[in-house]
């Protein structure tokens, strides 16, 4: 899920117009940017969103990483297209966040500056080329249980930003398996970087999901107004049942030694991750918090220069055109 | 906040014969900028013919609440269709 815990906001708005509102979302109707909204449905979602479009943004450093250090020129065009991608998912979900009334620069600064999050799983760091293959396969397809559902999210641009994204993402799950799947059927040395790629990013995928819902506050009010649409342990469970045949038809171990088929249940259980992590890199302590944002405040700063020169020529050419007629 | 590109609405064509349609929005500083870039943002892959570009605010826009006095009218006039009319199976198709 590329936006955890996103804390959502108490409502202090007319009971009536609550409840006429209740009911469109009920009935299925989409609300649309004019539309009246609680004011705690408004910031949950430019909250949500953002942090969602945020994700989008950062998830290209680990991936841009190894643009240039690709295997062949065919995997580097494929990379650099789905860094490409990942770019445009991001303006999908701002100009998404934008139609409730907050500006492309307000979002940009509070990611800069540490106000608004992005999914902690972009603070993990990608060391070598099977973590590539990796991160198409797991992370992607983590992102994309959580995405398919949000398609039908109450908000209209978002759930139209939504289908876009999902039109495009089951291509970077199949690029990623697919590089993955070369490296686990080669030598023993890249079966091994194929193993050990697993074993790291595969605590990190499930994490993506949020807390376990025992522990996750946010849900029932985001849940009720559709911009949330499953809880986390039962989008955590799908992405577990559809992975372990995934790893198993690789050839790999599996890379927790609790997971175990549970008849009973028709699901595979499997050892939760460990949460105290998680709460740390949330905090800023994961293994590339401070280079990510670093990177981030620096494209900001060094692409400035660039801004402003395009809007002042941008402005020059109106007016000589004004003047002329 | 003081610098920001303005917002651009994007409409592309997706074939020959057909009508522009909406697809989203994106910043750009002028409106030679903002087809370079719906080109990258929404036709990646081949999703259009033709890209029109209209700078936000200079979109007029219904609000929600004229939703009565605009609509409301058309919902009695049910003979605008043709399917309000009883037309006898021996007079063929029409």
């Amino acid at each position: 899920m590329y936006a955890q815990m996103v804390k959502s906001e108490a409502t202090n708005d007319d009971p009536e117009k609550l409840a006429a509102f209740q009911e469109r979302i009920d009935r299925g109707e989409k609300i649309e940017p004019k539309d009246w909204m609680p004011e705690g449905y408004r910031k949950t979602l430019i909250r949500q969103i953002g942090q969602h479009a945020h994700s989008e943004i950062v998830g290209q450093l680990p991936e841009g990483n190894w643009i240039t250090r690709a295997p062949t020129l065919e995997r580097k065009a494929i990379l650099l297209a789905k860094v490409q991608d990942e770019a445009g998912h991001g303006l999908y979900l701002y100009c998404a966040a934008e139609t409730m009334g907050v500006s492309r620069d307000e979002l940009t600064e509070m990611l800069l500056d540490g106000r608004m999050k992005y999914s902690s799983i972009f603070n993990y760091p990608t060391l070598n080329w099977a973590d590539i293959g990796a991160v198409g396969w797991l992370v992607d397809g983590a992102a994309i249980m959580n995405q398919v559902p949000l398609q039908r999210t109450s908000f209209g641009p978002y759930s139209r930003a939504m289908i876009r994204i999902c039109k495009e993402e089951s291509f970077h799950q199949r690029q990623g398996y697919d590089a993955i799947r070369k490296m686990a059927e080669g030598t023993p040395e890249q079966k091994k970087m194929a193993q050990d790629a697993v074993n790291r990013l595969w605590f990190p995928s499930l994490m993506m999901f949020g807390p376990s819902d025992k522990d996750s506050t946010h849900s029932e009010q985001s849940m009720k107004w559709k911009i949330k649409i499953n809880t986390n342990d039962e989008l955590r469970q799908k992405f577990v049942d559809q992975t372990v045949p995934q790893i198993e038809f690789l050839g790999l171990d599996l890379p927790d030694p609790g997971i175990k088929w549970n008849e009973e249940r028709g699901h595979y259980d499997y050892t939760d991750p460990d949460w105290s992590e998680f709460f740390d890199v949330i905090k800023g302590n994961g293994p590339c918090n401070v280079d990510r944002l670093a990177a981030r405040n620096k494209a900001w700063d060094d692409g400035a220069w660039v801004r402003d020169g395009l809007l002042a020529h941008a402005q020059k050419k109106a007016a000589r055109k004004h003047a002329a007629e | 906040m003081k610098n920001e590109w303005p917002l651009w609405e994007i409409f592309i064509r997706g074939q020959h014969g057909m009508s522009h349609r909406h697809v989203g929005s994106l910043h750009a500083p002028d409106a030679e900028m903002a087809i370079k870039n719906a080109r990258d943002v929404y036709t990646r892959r081949n999703e259009g013919v033709s890209i029109w570009v209209v700078e936000a605010n200079h979109i007029a826009a219904s609000s929600p609440g004229d939703k009565g006095p605009l609509y409301e009218p058309s919902e009695s006039k049910v003979y605008r269709h043709p399917t309000f009319f009883d037309i006898p199976e021996e007079v063929g198709a029409m």
